[in-house]
């Protein structure tokens, strides 16, 4: 295969193609699509292919290296347990949405250049608030609105960013950007809302709890990834993204701590995530970019395998409150385990995949000498075990038992977290196979007896302060609520703003009307009186009056002619 | 459906309390290697015997605490943006 052929129009076409086919077709494209743009990807020989003219600009659309195949691998596989995740369902709206929003960002990540980047993440932004849509509730509807909004707008500063550059002069290359200029300031910024940097960050929390069981899976493997992606590509050593990427992984824990919906909470813990491979793009080491980009692969398996079960518990229980739920084991022992395993991942257990990939990371911030960084970086270790490794499996499914008695999760269900619960045992049992995907060579050795006993002191210790708080009673208890956080400031504040500006309006207007009135009124009064029936300037005059005033006119005209 | 009355070995209370002890001999067992164990760290302070784990928990016992006061700022009723 040359390579000539752009892999991301297999699934796009497919999205396109799906809602005029029936449902037994729908569901054997579904899974047969990423498997074939799988085998198209194997095939085509690393390189820039598939370059195209448009509008006077030189596109390429197949740029084909180590970092964009790395993506590109666990982007299909996720779409292909995403599907098998939703084999039970028939929403076509969701399968098209979903088809187009993986062939999109695989588009992103093998785009040569910034406007074929652009142009993918734009389908990106609109195919996934489709899937926010997909729930079809009021509620949906409206995050889906504030999503889509939050997309757009980054993807208008990477255009603005882009634009920008081109005027600099540096045309539209999409390699090393840096921090040279207004234009890459633009292009970071847009970035940034899509890897949520911190206040940037809400939109996630807001939009992907609001998604169907299936959708939010979805949702969860692509948008955030692409913007490491391109951060990795554009930004990799940018000193900034360490401080950034440091208080991404630090503040939302605390969100997650207190809140209630579990796909929230998981949504926070997404955050925190991000935040890791942030740092890891900030250093720019070989080491720190491949922990990056490792953490970015494991992590879409991992929180897709979490998003799943609490997917599979939202079917069957039809909530994911952790108020509403709890002792959930014993109707769904197999979501359990798998949600068990995810657990253990994100925490980084040894075995476990996120050990072998945050632990690069952590690795990289040493040795380049961060110690404040690397100790918040420690604390967010702590507590992302406590808030994804114990909160949401405790709640969920131990706890106090709700009572509720339902089925286990349907057979499509199981099977998907049962891939991904094996991918991330595989990844953290055999790092040797999985570090020869990343694009630099490895030299790092993640189980040394030394960093085992260190994460492990570390993970039961968290597990003993959660157990001893639990039976201390000194753990806030589930309780129905909502917590504010940046969302407030577009969902209440400017409103609230609005409101007022508006209402100021009104006072200001009616103030300066019942001001004018009187003198109106006069003016008014007489321009009626002087053209009313009757009125000075409404009557007829006799042909005697005018010739007189004629006369008068034509005498004034005279003298002062003569004068 | 199945398993209603049924009961569940983490039904009874003692043996989550034997589960709770059995995580503390874990934790002490875990400590004591570090007085065995050679180890090589990136930073002196990380080499004390027992950093990691005086740091998981103490990191914990301080999150939760500052989010359960954070709540007093940040919480408001399930409908609060239903309007």
């Amino acid at each position: 295969m040359t390579g000539d052929f752009p892999v991301a129009l297999i699934l796009i076409a497919g999205g396109l193609l799906v809602p005029v086919l029936g449902l037994r077709m729908r569901a054997v494209l579904t899974l047969l699509l990423p498997v074939a743009a799988f085998v198209c990807v194997l095939a085509v020989p690393e390189g820039t292919h598939a370059q195209v003219e448009f509008l006077g600009a030189q596109l390429s659309l197949m740029r084909v290296d180590r970092l964009s195949l790395l993506f590109s691998y666990v982007f299909l596989l996720a779409t292909f347990l995403a599907a098998i995740y939703a084999l039970h369902e028939d929403d076509s709206m969701q399968q098209a949405a979903t088809l187009l929003y993986a062939g999109s960002a695989l588009g992103a990540v093998f785009a040569g250049d910034l406007l074929t980047l652009f142009i993918f993440l734009e389908i990106a932004a609109v195919s996934s608030a489709v899937l926010v849509w997909a729930r079809r509730t009021k509620e949906s509807f409206r995050a889906g609105m504030r999503y889509l909004a939050v997309q757009l707008a980054a993807g208008m500063l990477v255009l603005a960013g882009i634009a920008v550059r081109a005027a600099e002069g540096y045309g539209l290359a999409f390699d090393h950007i840096g921090l040279n200029g207004p234009g890459a300031w633009l292009i970071l910024l847009g970035l940034g809302i899509k890897c949520a940097f911190p206040l940037l960050h809400n939109w996630l929390q807001d939009a992907y709890p609001e998604a169907t069981a299936t959708g939010t899976v979805v949702l969860s493997a692509f948008t955030t990834k692409l913007g490491i992606y391109a951060l990795a590509r554009g930004f990799a050593g940018t000193e900034l993204l360490i401080y950034v990427g440091t208080a991404m992984a630090a503040f939302p824990i605390f969100y997650a701590v207190i809140e209630n919906d579990l796909r929230r909470v998981l949504a926070y813990s997404m955050n925190n995530q991000l935040g890791f491979m942030v740092v890891g793009v900030g250093i720019g080491s070989e080491l720190a970019l491949n922990g990056a980009v490792a953490h970015a692969f494991a992590d879409i398996l991992f929180k897709g395998l979490l998003f799943m079960s609490m997917g599979a518990v939202l079917l069957r229980a039809g909530t994911v409150k952790g108020s509403e739920l709890g002792g959930l084991y014993k109707s769904m022992p197999w979501t359990t385990g798998f949600c068990i395993v995810g657990a253990a991942s994100i925490s980084a257990f040894t075995l476990f995949s996120g050990l072998i990939t945050k632990s690069m990371i952590m690795s990289a911030a040493a040795g380049e000498g961060y110690i404040m960084v690397w100790q918040v970086l420690l604390f967010a270790s702590a507590g992302v075990f406590h808030h994804a490794g114990i909160k949401i499996p405790y709640f969920a499914f131990f706890s106090h038992d709700s009572g509720i008695r339902c089925k286990e999760a349907p057979p499509s269900m199981l099977i998907a977290m049962g891939g991904a619960a094996a991918l991330c045992i595989g990844i953290g049992c055999a790092p040797g196979l999985f570090y020869q995907l990343l694009p630099y060579a490895v030299t790092y050795a993640p189980y040394s007896p030394t960093h085992i006993l260190d994460q492990l002191q570390l993970l039961v210790f968290s597990a003993l302060a959660f157990a001893v708080l639990m039976r201390t009673g000194i753990y806030p208890p589930e309780l129905k609520s909502v917590n504010l956080d940046t969302d407030w400031t577009y969902r209440r504040l400017l409103p609230a703003i609005w409101g007022a500006m508006e209402r100021g309006y009104r006072y200001a207007a009616d103030a300066m009307w019942s001001m004018l009135q009187p003198p109106l009124r006069g003016i008014i009064r007489s321009i009626r009186t002087a053209h009313q029936p009757g009125g000075l300037m409404a009557k007829t005059w006799t042909t005697g009056g005018t010739a007189l005033w004629m006369m008068v006119l034509l005498l004034a005209y005279l003298i002062t002619y003569l004068a | 459906m199945k398993g209603n009355d049924k009961r569940y070995w983490l039904d009874d209370p003692g043996n989550v309390t034997g589960l709770y002890r059995g995580l503390w001999i874990l934790g002490i067992l875990l400590l004591l290697c570090d007085l065995f164990l050679h180890k090589h760290e990136d930073f002196d302070f990380a080499g004390w015997p027992f950093f990691y784990g005086f740091y998981g928990f103490l990191a914990c016992v301080a999150l939760v605490i500052t989010a359960k006061g954070l709540r007093r700022l940040l919480m408001r009723g399930e409908n609060y943006y239903d309007r």
